[in-house]
């Protein structure tokens, strides 16, 4: 019988040792892989580990980054928002378009408008009247994108005097050598952390995702709250739209096309759970990172730019994979 | 025999007795210990059931009753001690190979699949299949009738189970169980949600499978089933067995004594104090086919009971009085004006407070911290103007509940899913009181909670009542509604069936009025 108090007892020392990573690894996981992969790449091209090369970095993923911030406060409110591409073609298309007609400043104010029209009406939908957030996104996400083709009529847009305009500013400028969308970006990323950590708005947001009853039970407005997650995503199209016409001068019509489902690996990826309640705006900024880097060293060592779809579902796989396992502290597991 | 003059109820008599307490035990736990980050949750604990035995186990909610039912049954893993089967040393990684063994436990949370019919359930994961890999409807259905013939019930093979009742559920997880062949059946809290006609059911199926040698565990808070079902009890705290007794040959009060390491003395005592004036006035409050005519006053430093059955519209009218739904007539005056109440923060504006029924649904973000958690009905003044929260402020909160309710909490931080019943119960009700409400509604406020906390929490109604608070509990239990109310309202299939003074009424006068008699 002693044996039998042993052999259990030694079975189990592995298990609070194999936790006790698992905690760690939960905690910091995400920004240990990114040191590895920033480390492999490194190994692999000597452009890699550069300044150059990180900044040009930091400047590409500003788009997908900003619009993913705006999207990781509509999952912690226990949303998903997928109409941020088709809502990004349509605020870039707008902007681009209007900037020769009306001018910058005018065109820039009516887009902002307009984008947060769409916002307020997934916000209605989803808040007010309660509809699941998956359909109402995705059924956003083609209305808009027709609304983009009936607004340009087929057609791609450009700004023609590329040069004299101060609409540059937001894609090609730079201020103290840092690339303003950047600037953007990270401003951004360094607010909404703030917003969501330190006010009671945020604290409200992390309530009604965690659990939406308990939230209303307690006096927490809970519709207004998932509305404005909207109204924020949407502010965050804009800002992205702003970055990326002023960078192309132009617009495809589909241009944000895909957007949707890069920004959310990059949420999901930085450890933001889909089920609500959980996540930061920081961990997002390190997903979206990790993308980024991702493609670029895959297309310094010589890839075809679409291995890094591959690459990038391996990814996920394997963050979402060790999160689930150092929550239940084994790799596999063997029943349900 | 004196001890079984103590006791209300007769024990399995005495030769029976004797003949089970003779046997090899079927199962011996020995020193299982258990740690969790930063808690013990189990110390050294040993336990052993004999076959055709019932073993009561007992203790307050996060005593690690649960915890030591989870590693017998394989959910979780002990970091020392043996577990013996029939004297075979034994070791689970998981519940199916627990079950595999014959170890069965029937939870407290049910875990039936609602949209598929009694039969699948029963068989879920090992339905009888075809050579082609289809299922063999008809024997599924001959063989899961058959079961449910032996215990008893009343509904088909073919119903689904979310047609059923919570009662007729049970059934079907302990036909579940049934199919193992199990040699240790636990029982975890399975009266909690049972009418006493169907809690009569359910003893004799416990007395079944006794017959046939199988040992069982049952986990209950409620002492009368205990006396009337069990030879034997083993009663944990904090952890640490406080002792095993011949359930013949001890007491309520022994029992009690055990369970929280001090003795109830003087329970629900009244404090003596005049009312004040009204605080709450409720006009012909009238909501659908949920509730009609309502109308009630509750005055300051007064406790109102609010008692029916379940479906009586007790839950509505409290949420209706909060803000969450919308009577169709009728009026609400609060100091002496009325009020339009249309959603919680127009209540918790006028001074109302609600602690839940549900906590885990509707009381509590699990997930956050107790502190999180205790500032969340009151978001507005513990941040300023700019929005931004006080870190100072909501720690105060925590700071001064956690000491008045005696909170047992690993800290501030410590997220409210990690709590026992009671404690969470505990960080619902000092969120409430931190909004220093006049008028607090309290549903179910001790359901699923154990003794010792129960009466901290009777104590503490009373207490509140005397410092002029106004206060409608709702209760399914009678001696909590008689024993901490001023005045108690029946009410039966929605509608005012009473309203008694709780000094003069008896318990069968409170009946009559909710039978509608």
């Amino acid at each position: 019988m002693t044996t039998d108090t042993g052999e259990v007892g030694e079975r189990r020392l592995s298990l609070p040792a194999w936790r006790d990573i698992g905690h760690g690894a939960q905690r910091q996981g995400i920004l240990l892989a990114f040191i590895v992969f920033l480390i492999l790449f490194s190994l692999f091209s000597d452009r890699f580990a550069s300044w150059d090369n990180a900044s040009t970095v930091f400047r590409q993923v500003s788009i997908i980054g900003t619009i993913a911030l705006g999207v990781t406060i509509v999952v912690i409110g226990g949303n998903l928002d997928l109409s941020v591409g088709s809502m990004l073609s349509f605020s870039t298309v707008m902007v681009v378009d209007l900037h020769d007609k009306i001018g910058p400043a005018p065109a820039m104010a009516i887009t902002l408008v307009a984008t947060l029209a769409i916002g307020c009406v997934n916000g209605i939908l989803v808040g007010f009247l309660k509809l699941n957030s998956l359909i109402v996104t995705l059924g956003m996400l083609s209305a808009i994108q027709g609304l983009t083709l009936i607004y340009s009529g087929g057609q791609n847009v450009d700004i023609t005097d590329q040069e004299a305009t101060w609409f540059a500013f937001f894609g090609r400028d730079f201020v103290l050598g840092i690339a303003v969308p950047t600037w953007i970006f990270l401003g951004l990323a360094v607010v909404f952390h703030i917003v969501l950590t330190r006010t009671a708005y945020g604290r409200r947001v992390f309530a009604v995702g965690g659990n939406k009853t308990a939230a209303a039970f307690s006096g927490i407005r809970r519709a207004r709250v998932v509305f404005s997650t909207y109204v924020i995503s949407s502010f965050t199209v804009f800002c992205a739209a702003l970055i990326l016409g002023s960078r192309v001068m132009g617009s495809q019509n589909n241009v944000g096309q895909g957007y949707e489902l890069l920004v959310l690996a990059g949420v999901i990826l930085g450890g933001t759970s889909l089920l609500g309640g959980s996540g930061s705006v920081i961990k997002t900024v390190i997903g979206v990172l990790i993308l980024g880097f991702i493609q670029n060293g895959l297309l310094l060592m010589g890839y075809q730019y679409y291995a890094q779809w591959l690459v990038t579902w391996v990814v996920i796989i394997l963050a979402v994979w060790l999160d689930v396992a150092s929550q239940r502290g084994r790799l596999f597991t063997t029943t349900a | 025999m004196t001890a079984e003059t103590a006791t209300p109820h007769a024990a399995p008599n005495a030769s029976d007795r004797d003949a089970v307490t003779a046997r090899e035990p079927l199962l011996r736990l020995d020193g299982i210990t258990k740690t969790f980050p930063g808690v013990v949750a189990l110390d050294d604990v040993s336990l052993e059931v004999r076959a055709g035995e019932v073993h009561a186990l007992l203790g307050e909610n996060g005593a690690g009753k649960s915890t030591l039912m989870k590693i017998l049954a394989g959910n979780h893993t002990a970091n020392r001690g043996a577990i013996h089967l029939e004297g075979e040393p034994v070791h689970f990684d998981n519940p199916m190979q627990a079950k595999r063994a014959g170890i069965v436990l029937i939870h407290q949370e049910l875990s039936l699949v609602p949209e598929m019919t009694v039969a699948e359930n029963i068989f879920l994961g090992s339905l009888p299949k075809g050579i082609l890999g289809t299922v063999k409807w008809r024997v599924l259905f001959a063989v899961a009738d058959e079961i449910l013939k032996t215990l008893g019930c009343r509904f088909s093979a073919k119903d689904k189970v979310e047609k059923l009742s919570i009662a007729n559920r049970q059934m079907v997880e302990i036909a579940r169980a049934l199919v193992f062949t199990p040699k240790v059946v636990v029982f975890d809290e399975p009266t909690a949600s049972l009418t006493d006609a169907e809690k009569v059911v359910l003893f004799e199926i416990i007395r079944g499978l006794m017959r046939k040698g199988v040992g069982i565990v049952y986990i209950s808070h409620r002492m009368d089933e205990i006396f009337t079902l069990s030879h034997r009890l083993t009663v944990l705290r904090d952890g640490k067995v406080r002792g095993t007794r011949v359930t013949a040959e001890t007491t309520e009060d022994d029992v009690t004594r055990l369970m929280i390491g001090r003795s109830l003395e003087g329970r629900e005592k009244r404090a003596a104090g005049e009312p004040g004036p009204v605080a709450l006035e409720v006009r012909g409050l009238s909501c659908g086919s949920l509730y009609r005519d309502i109308s009630f006053e509750i005055r300051k430093g007064e406790v109102v009971g609010m008692y029916g059955l379940i479906g009586a519209g007790r839950t509505e009218i409290a949420e209706t009085l909060f803000g969450l739904r919308s009577p169709d007539t009728g009026e609400i005056r609060i100091d002496d004006e009325t009020v339009e109440i249309d959603a919680p923060p127009d209540a918790i504006a006028r001074g109302l407070a609600l602690v839940p029924e549900s906590r885990k649904e509707q009381g509590l973000v699990l997930g956050m911290s107790c502190r999180d958690n205790m500032s969340m009905a009151q978001l507005g003044t513990v941040s300023n103007g700019m929005g931004f929260l006080k870190p100072k402020a909501e720690q105060a909160i925590y700071d001064t509940y956690a000491t008045m309710l005696d909170l047992r909490s690993p800290g501030p931080q410590a997220l409210v899913v990690n709590l026992s019943g009671g404690n969470q119960q505990k960080v619902v009700i000092g969120k409430w009181l931190s909004t220093a409400p006049e008028i607090l509604i309290l549903d179910e406020p001790t359901r699923g909670i154990d003794v010792g906390s129960k009466s901290e929490i009777h104590d503490l109604i009373r207490r509140l009542a005397g410092t002029g608070l106004a206060i409608l509990v709702i209760s399914s239990e009678m001696p909590e509604i008689m024993g901490v109310s001023d005045r108690v309202i029946a009410l039966y299939h929605g509608q005012m069936a009473g309203v008694f003074d709780a000094a003069t009424l008896t318990e069968d006068r409170l009946v009559q009025a909710i039978s509608g008699l």
